[in-house]
């Protein structure tokens, strides 16, 4: 009896959850169906849900319209340059910071956090006129900088808190076997550094991917990433349903899976290791 | 010798990191001070000149700041409200033991992963559009007038569509803590006769709360800066109805070239960000330490 319970309750949480799920999820569902529509499919009413004439054709169009490619790359260079660029600056600051701290360590620490806090209108005006004056407005190496300033931060607890989970005693054990510094680093910290700086990498690259303040008001058409190049879509000519929809499709789809494989990373990285 | 050596080395490796961040805090936020005391405009190149106060007292006293300041709020308490009501109640519904849960989870979380002019413009045409929006259909499907929700209610829209970008990320944080609730403890408050109410009351809400003190200081700092979801569906509008001080101050740069006023508002957005941040720490600390 009670198993019969137990089961008949575990089917009624997977219907509703399922149901929840695919709701909460449609948005982004119909977003990849109307991909595949002809415009005039897109907007009618009532709207088709599967049963239309499936065309890739608005794929084509948005890369022969719009050089879609070149705002991908936009993307590809600045969410992997600004990830590389600041895990090269953070390495050796998280690593100092977890194997030789000091009492000044956790004050530093938090002084880093603050400075997320800054709302980035507070200093766009500055920002902006220096970019501008120097030439690096609309280009990928202005973008690059100031997407590895603003997610230092995060970078940097994340690092830390993965590096203070190695354990120090393993290091002197290797020290006693008679390894050298160089041998210590290659072969005991380095294995067991690096589960810690692929999620790091992984998340970093997810949020300057999706980075839309800076983005948005740093770059037009040369170095617009495709945050910003969907931002244009906003003009009447979003009303092309099934172009935004290819678009947004191919804008979205790479993070989305990498996002789905880094989940636990996702909650550890955005908490600043507070919830694991 | 060792331990100074080390120490000296540890130094060198952390001063890049430091230097970067307080150069990037410093530098362009003492230019904004200092550009808020001039009346200066891109347009009027040469012209500017020192303005004392008068850029604050313009921007303190524009009815269009109030307005900005009351949205900025209404934005951060009303997707507050939505994410972590909906999050704790999903977190618990997720936890349950279902068929296919690792494929809800990640239905679940695929909004957060969606950049934000994707997701503004994706709700604002195919869904709140009401001529050919999905809402608009099913209105009629009913017997109802379709709504023009960015027209009539822009900032309520505006809130939706960011709640659906952030419900999914205090839900994995919560169901995150949730898991790590030892189940005997359950078992134990159940066989003595606690009911449902009873145990998540006194059981599983004291053991989140942690979670939640962290979902909402987090989404706090970012939701006071709502900028794209804005930029990308009612650009500020109708009138001023869905500008938050973000925009406002990003439309005084960036549109009317106002580099004094624009400053002066960057400022205030600094000092407001900070009392939220005094008082969210003070909560953050209390219950961290708890």
């Amino acid at each position: 009896m009670a198993r019969n319970v137990s089961t008949r309750r575990k089917l009624v949480v997977t219907v509703v959850a399922w149901t929840i799920g695919i709701l909460i999820f449609f948005p982004i569902l119909w977003t990849f169906l109307t991909s595949f529509k002809t415009e005039a499919q897109a907007i009618a009413s009532p709207p088709a849900f599967l049963f239309f004439d499936w065309t890739t054709e608005n794929y084509f169009e948005v890369q022969s319209r719009s050089n879609y490619f070149k705002h991908f790359m936009n993307s590809v260079v600045v969410s992997f340059g600004s990830t590389l660029l600041g895990l090269i600056i953070a390495i050796p600051a998280a690593w100092a910071m977890a194997f030789a701290p000091t009492k000044r360590t956790k004050d530093v620490l938090m002084w880093m956090l603050s400075t997320k806090m800054m709302p980035p209108v507070g200093v766009l005006v500055p920002m902006y006129l220096m970019f501008r004056n120097s030439g690096l407005l609309d280009t990928r190496t202005g973008l690059v900088i100031v997407l590895t300033l603003i997610n230092l931060p995060i970078i940097i607890w994340m690092l830390y808190t993965y590096f203070k989970e190695i354990p120090g005693e393993i290091l002197e054990a290797a020290r006693m076997d008679g390894a050298s510094l160089s041998k210590e680093i290659i072969y005991v910290l380095t294995p067991m550094a690096i589960p810690g700086i692929a999620s790091t990498l992984l998340l970093n690259i997810i949020l300057a991917w999706n980075e839309a303040f800076w983005t948005l008001n740093l770059s037009a058409a040369k170095a617009a990433p495709l945050t910003a190049f969907i931002a244009s879509y906003s003009s009447p000519e979003g009303l092309f349903y099934a172009k935004l929809s290819a678009a947004s499709t191919m804008a979205i789809a790479p993070i989305l899976i990498l996002g789905w494989f880094s989940q636990k990373q996702l909650v550890r990285g955005l908490t600043f290791g507070a919830v694991k | 010798m060792a331990t100074l050596h080390t120490r000296s080395a540890a130094r060198l490796m952390i001063a890049p990191s430091v230097l970067l961040l307080l150069a990037w805090m410093i530098v362009p936020l003492a230019m904004t001070i200092y550009f808020s005391l001039l009346r200066y405009n891109l347009l009027m190149p040469g012209m500017e000149e020192f303005a004392g106060l008068s850029n604050y007292i313009y921007f303190l006293t524009d009815p269009a700041f109030f307005q900005a300041i009351f949205n900025t709020l209404a934005i951060v308490l009303g997707v507050l409200f939505i994410t972590v009501i909906g999050g704790i109640a999903l977190a618990l519904l997720l936890d349950q033991p279902m068929f296919g849960q690792g494929i809800v989870r990640i239905l679940v979380i695929a909004p957060f992963l969606i950049m934000p002019t994707v997701a503004a413009l994706v709700w604002k045409n195919m869904f709140m559009n009401p001529v050919s929006g999905l809402f608009a259909w099913l209105a009629k499907l009913v017997g109802l007038q379709p709504f023009d929700f960015l027209a009539n209610a822009p900032l309520f829209s505006i809130i939706l569509i960011v709640a659906w970008q952030w419900l999914p990320f205090a839900t994995l944080i919560l169901l995150t803590a949730l898991q790590s609730l030892d189940e005997e403890q359950k078992e134990a408050a159940q066989m003595d006769g606690a009911g449902a109410w009873s145990r998540f009351f006194y059981l599983v809400l004291p053991h989140v709360s942690r979670a939640i003190t962290v979902v909402i200081l987090i989404q706090t700092i970012f939701l006071l800066s709502v900028f794209a979801e804005i930029l990308v569906t009612t650009n500020g509008g109708p009138g001023t109805q869905s500008t938050n001080l973000t925009f406002l101050v990003y439309a005084q740069a960036l549109l009317q070239f106002d580099v004094g006023g624009a400053s002066a508002g960057g400022i205030i957005a600094v000092i407001l960000a900070n009392i939220v941040a005094f008082f969210l720490m003070r909560m953050i600390g209390k219950t961290l330490e708890g």
